[in-house]
């Protein structure tokens, strides 16, 4: 009677670890289909020679009105000019979901066409649900000439003075 | 003559090859033995022999479970036809399907009938699950169907999407980069899944490809997977609710009647008028197109076709931590636990359950008529969270405080509800369930009819 009882369970105990044996090797197997499944979907690295540095001029700075916002499609960006003279290249992506946000000159302000977001010309939010201000790209001035850098987004928190580029 | 064998068959060479086509091998001798034969056909791997009388009425069910899977058929044999002509590469896609329309017999047909099919199987399948629930067909113990359905409908979404995508019109790119933007605001796992779907940083020729194989191979294998499971679930479960007792015919004890033919014929009915109804859409309205992709430039107003518009408009209330990941996750899983409230049996198998369930019901649909609007507007024009609580993250002051609000709206309804009438959690948890889907409807109602240029508020037409 007490034999048989261990047999029992010694059967039991080894039938229990081969059967999770098996389990763990099925599951080992389809870790390793994910993976190569995932990896098939994973988009091959091409490291871009980081951020090749493309220049777009945008033209001398007197040909920008003050309180004006021009569109360079080329460059994907507006270039802003504040009330004091500043510039700010402005990226024409919406900070929430990525449409391109048209400038509507009457309404002095972006306006996205896919959900309703606002931002003024500094590309401050003035309407939600855009998360944050839209990125800029650095701007240089040299000899009167507005550069814009357009290699890499800048993404920002909020409008700061230090954002503007100034001539002189 | 007297020749003539009696155990050779003298008819000639194409019956025969009909007949052991259609007969099965051992032509059966007596009546019993024929009438098994007739049954087991392939009818009855999916039907029992008899079934229920009160379950074959049209409107305990609408057939809505049978037309999803003609719909389904449907969409597998044009969507098979369309392949041969599609191109999935962002330079050629868009051509080849004006090809399509312009130079193939029939080729605007098929996509229309792909179209209208697709377009009407949403319909369907919430319908369909707007019925279960009514009847209180995702009860015990028929729970984990409910689930099999939801995956299903699930699929039938996605299928929806990643089919719209692939003929690059502006509609397509657009919908591609605010969707594969929205991944990025799910937390930790979103950028990975961000950069899988769209095969790199950026959207391109492997994103395209992505999705192409998503909607032709993978959708529909998990189709063919799921629908014969949910199929099997019905049967496992005796079939499709039924009242308790419906003068002394109920679940229990039903009075049934032969699959064939009295239930097969009303299927076919019903499949075949659907059918000729796509068909008839198919031949007088063209499927839309909108002009080839232009990353440059998003359409104005960029909206999503009609089945997404309550969530866009979702998108437009809140700060897309809580429209894109919160929401939809809780509502998921709020569907999934559904059927697992412990209900009881009362009112299982009637629609709305009982009287008060009725009158719950009515009561709660007008009350998200009103308030939903209601919010919408206040939104718009006076609530600026925003500006209110400077100072506070986007997340918080523009996702967690309206989100927290919402939430107070529909727990005080819930508690509202609780004190006035004396009901069951059946009729509490439909009455509330009501009032949410109601309110999605109203917002996809405002985003189809109420949304103009920069998605501002308009009278439609105005
Ligand atoms: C691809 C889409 C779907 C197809 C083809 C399908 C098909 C069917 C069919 C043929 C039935 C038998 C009863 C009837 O015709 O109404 C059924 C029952 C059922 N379905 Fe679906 N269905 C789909 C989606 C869904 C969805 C979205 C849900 C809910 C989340 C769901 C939940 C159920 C449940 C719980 C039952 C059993 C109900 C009862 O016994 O009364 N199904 N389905
Ligand atoms: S993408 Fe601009 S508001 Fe949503």
């Amino acid at each position: 009677m007490n034999k048989n009882n261990t047999s029992t369970t010694q059967t039991h105990t080894r039938r229990t670890f081969l059967t999770r044996f098996w389990l763990l090797l099925g599951l080992a197997a389809l870790a390793e289909l994910v993976w190569v499944a995932v990896s098939f979907v994973k988009p091959k690295k091409q490291k871009q020679t980081a951020a090749t540095p493309s220049i777009i001029t945008a033209g001398p700075v007197d040909s920008f009105d003050l309180g004006s916002v021009t569109a360079f499609p080329r460059g994907r960006f507006y270039l802003a000019r504040l009330e004091n003279g500043g510039f700010l290249a402005l990226s024409r992506e919406c900070t929430h979901l990525g449409c391109t946000v048209p400038w509507v000159e009457e309404e002095n302000r972006f306006v996205c066409p896919c959900h309703a977001s606002t931002f003024d010309i500094k590309g401050v939010v003035t309407n939600p649900p855009a998360p944050r201000p839209l990125d800029i790209f650095p701007v240089t001035i040299e000899n009167d000439v507005v550069m814009v850098d357009v290699s890499e987004a800048v993404e920002r928190k909020r409008f700061e003075v230090g954002q503007v580029v100034r001539g002189y | 003559m007297s020749s003539e064998r009696p155990d050779i068959d003298h008819s000639n060479f194409l019956k025969r090859l009909w007949r052991s086509f259609t007969i099965a091998p051992l032509v059966p001798e007596d009546d019993r033995e024929r009438k098994r034969t007739v049954l087991n056909t392939l009818v009855l791997h999916l039907h029992p022999p008899t079934v229920p009388m009160a379950t074959i009425r049209y409107t305990h069910t609408w057939g809505l479970g049978g037309m999803g899977l003609v719909l389904f058929l449907l969409l597998a044999s044009t969507g098979l036809l369309l392949m041969f002509t599609y191109e999935p590469a962002p330079g050629q896609a868009y051509g080849s399907i004006l090809k399509l329309k312009g130079h193939f017999l029939f080729g605007k047909f098929v996509r229309n009938i792909h179209h209208w099919s697709a377009n009407a199987f949403i319909v369907v399948a919430l319908l369909h699950m707007l019925r279960v629930f009514f009847t209180g067909g995702h009860r015990e113990p028929r729970q984990f169907n409910w689930i099999l359905g939801l995956c299903l409908l699930l699929f039938v979404l996605f299928s929806n999407f990643t089919g719209y995508l692939l003929p690059w019109d502006q509609m397509a790119y657009w919908a591609i980069t605010i969707m594969t933007s929205m991944l990025a605001y799910i937390p930790l796992a979103g950028n990975w899944l961000q950069e899988i779907l769209r095969g790199g940083g950026e959207i391109g020729p492997a994103t395209l490809v992505n999705f192409y194989t998503l909607h032709t191979t993978l959708l529909p294998i998990l189709f063919v997977i799921f629908m014969p499971w949910h199929f099997w679930r019905v049967r496992k479960a005796g079939g499709v609710v039924l009242p308790k007792a419906e003068g002394g015919a109920g679940e229990d004890n039903p009075e049934r009647v032969h699959t064939i033919p009295y239930l097969v014929v009303k299927e076919f009915a019903v499949a075949l008028t659907l059918i000729a109804a796509i068909f008839l859409l198919s031949i007088f309205v063209n499927a839309p197109l909108q002009e080839m992709a232009n990353p440059g430039m998003s359409p104005n107003p960029a909206k999503a076709p009609w089945y997404f518009l309550g969530f866009q408009e979702l998108l437009m209330h809140f700060h897309p931590l809580f429209a894109v990941f919160v929401i939809p996750v809780l509502t998921g899983i709020l569907m999934i636990l559904l059927p697992y409230f412990r209900y009881g049996s009362d009112g299982i198998g009637t629609w709305f359950i009982s009287k008060r369930g009725r009158r719950m019901a009515v009561i709660s649909a007008a009350a998200a008529m009103i308030f939903t609007p209601g919010a919408v507007i206040l939104d718009e024009y006076l609530i600026d969270l925003q500006k209110w609580l400077p100072g506070l993250p986007p997340e918080i002051s523009n996702g967690l405080v309206p989100f927290v609000m919402l939430l107070a709206v529909v727990t005080g309804y819930y508690f509202y509800l609780k004190r006035k009438y004396e009901s069951t959690k059946a009729e509490i948890t439909q009455a509330v369930f009501i009032f949410l889907l109601t309110s999605f409807i109203v917002l996809t109602i405002i985003g189809v009819w109420f949304r103009g240029e920069g998605m501002k508020l308009v009278w439609p037409g105005g």
